[in-house]
């Protein structure tokens, strides 16, 4: 502007220009408006708590339909097979988070929401935050019920305390960073029925991996490209560390180091995504 | 005395692949004021307020909004906004009041409960209180979401197209809201594709037209630019002819003829022609006449007049 500019309002009131500069302030606001995105999340869960508990029961249902078809039909015996499921279903579930990360961002931008919050001044990064610490916290709850079907078709904790406590950890950063993932491609889609379609998608992903099926016994190409889905590595983690299976010999190696090449696949995922979608949110696109 | 401007832009342009959706927009808004927007469809009035909310970056140009740079202050810019339109919405699976607890939370308001509480008083929101705002009705949902763009009393406001859709009761009741904002000094910054809304509630009218200002005035202005509309509906079609000779005389523009419906129109400038010299002029030229009309100007005419558009919006 040139300085024959009139004046303008306001000029004198408000932080200098830069204060958003500021780490300290940053972080502040950073957590200050993540918890009240989490806060808006866990608010819409409360209102409508019928569809939390309906996705509840989509992996119980799967559980107690491949534990007992699929489970007679192996080689594996059936109890066997539905401790080896758990955790498989725990991780595919994890995985869903690509499915309802997309779906919410996508609806919020299509619904206008996304738009009203660029226009606040909130930091760039809280809205995906808080959308996808909730994400968590409700994926931690939903973890329960399944837990317990688990343990009455079977399935045991074998590991120890230690070990079950870094697998429930180990699940629920992978869904930390799978909802990353997941919002990003939502703002990229900007449309609900576009992304309803392409999270239904995402069902195939737990299918090319170790986690309803020992990845052991598929030819040699399909068993590589399941060894190297995140899915596999998280899954024998979680087999490994509840003491459920032994880590399967000869794997590639996210999967021969189960826990390693899971805290390896999360912190890839994490750095990919986040930057990618916070930049999304914060230009819109455009 | 400088009159101090909430909006000012200078040569802001914004292209989407290869439509030139702005192709330098000069607006300024002094502050306190209400600025309508009005454009047909496409001529970049929506592009306008998506730049000026910082939805948008500008390809080049500059403004500032309530003091501050959009592009480089843009945080301090957003501070000092309020933004209602079709795009920018509440949260449907949230009810009204943790919709505006929420604003007021990310807003920084100290007590967002009792904030919550008065704008929902304040716009008659009771009853959207606790439900969901995605089963609100098309007007109690409008208003919730101008509340929200209130939760800190913003310097400037901008609502796109705020009434599209509205019964005319629910139309009242935010020109109404905007009418009392106005009054304790909020400027506001409205699109719309009704030419009455612009009428009754801008102080100053910027029509736009295909990315650029067309024209900028009060209604009064524009309207005294183009002149009242005189018609005459005449018995038969061969008074038709005779009553356009009169109406080209009397107006000094030349009549738009309607041969089925025996009706002749022109527009007028001169402040001279009342409505019973219309009838003295053409009883005398032996006109049958049987209806006449002197009709103030629409915004409409005045859009026709100065774009050369008949759509103004659809």
């Amino acid at each position: 502007m040139s300085t024959t500019t009139p004046t303008t309002t306001g000029a004198a009131r408000g932080p200098a220009p830069g204060t958003e500069m500021n780490p300290a302030l940053r972080a502040y606001g950073l957590v200050h408006d993540g918890s009240a995105m989490l806060g808006r999340q866990l608010r819409r869960i409360g209102n409508n708590p019928g569809l939390l508990i309906l996705t509840q029961t989509m992996p119980i249902t799967m559980l107690l339909f491949f534990g007992y078809v699929f489970g007679s039909a192996l080689a594996m015996p059936g109890e066997e097979y539905r401790a080896f499921l758990v955790p498989g279903l725990l991780v595919a579930t994890a995985a869903n988070g690509i499915m309802t990360g997309m779906f919410q961002a996508a609806q919020d931008t299509h619904r206008g929401v996304t738009d009203r919050l660029r226009t606040l001044p909130v930091s760039r990064a809280a809205v995906p935050l808080g959308q996808s610490v909730a994400d968590v916290l409700v994926t931690a709850a939903g973890t329960v019920p399944l837990l317990l079907v688990g343990i009455a078709v079977g399935w045991r904790i074998e590991g120890g305390a230690a070990g079950a406590v870094g697998a429930v950890g180990l699940l629920l950063l992978f869904r930390f960073a799978t909802t990353w993932i997941g919002i990003f491609l939502g703002l990229l889609t900007r449309n609900e029925e576009a992304a309803g379609q392409l999270g239904g998608a995402t069902f195939i992903l737990p299918l090319l991996s170790n986690a309803y099926i020992p990845a052991e016994g598929l030819p040699g190409w399909l068993r590589t490209v399941a060894e190297w889905n995140p899915i596999s590595a998280v899954t024998t983690a979680l087999r490994d560390l509840f003491g459920n299976a032994p880590v399967p010999d000869g794997a590639a190696w996210p999967v021969a180091h189960p826990v390693a090449g899971s805290l390896g696949w999360c912190a890839l995922l994490l750095v990919v995504f986040v930057p990618l979608a916070v930049r999304r949110y914060a230009h819109g696109g455009r | 005395m400088t009159t101090t401007y909430a909006v000012l832009s200078e040569g802001l342009e914004k292209r989407f692949g290869a439509v030139r959706a702005l192709r330098g927009l000069d607006l300024a808004v002094a502050e306190g004021t209400v600025c309508g927007l009005l454009g047909p469809n496409g001529a970049g009035k929506t592009t306008a307020v998506r730049l000026l909310t910082t939805l948008l970056r500008p390809d080049a140009g500059s403004a500032r909004v309530a003091g501050h740079d959009l592009v480089r202050e843009a945080a301090a810019v957003r501070r000092r906004i309020g933004v209602t339109g079709q795009y920018a919405s509440v949260d449907g699976d949230l009810t009204g009041r943790q919709n505006l607890r929420l604003f007021a939370r990310l807003h920084r308001v100290r007590d967002t409960a009792a904030r919550a509480g008065e704008l929902l008083d304040r716009f008659g929101l009771t009853e959207a209180a606790d439900r969901p705002a995605a089963t609100l009705s098309g007007g109690l949902r409008r208003r919730l979401d101008l509340a929200a763009s209130l939760v800190r009393r913003p310097d400037v406001l901008f609502l796109d197209e705020p009434t599209t859709g509205l019964d005319p009761a629910g139309r009242d009741r935010i020109w109404e809201a905007v009418r009392l904002l106005k009054e304790e000094g909020t400027t506001v910054l409205l699109t719309t594709q009704y030419l009455e809304e612009a009428d009754r509630l801008a102080d100053d009218i910027v029509l736009v037209d295909r990315g650029r200002v067309a024209h900028t005035g009060s209604p009064a202005e524009l309207k005294a630019l183009v002149g009242a509309y005189a018609e005459a509906v005449v018995a038969g079609a061969d008074a038709v002819p005779v009553a356009a000779a009169v109406l080209d005389r009397l107006t000094g523009t030349e009549p738009v003829l309607d041969h089925e419906r025996h009706t002749v129109g022109a527009v007028s400038t001169d402040p001279a022609l009342t409505l019973p010299r219309l009838v003295r002029e053409l009883d005398a030229a032996g006109v049958p006449l049987l209806d006449a009309s002197l009709r103030p100007p629409t915004l409409d005419d005045v859009f026709l007049r100065l774009t050369g558009s008949k759509e103004i919006a659809a």
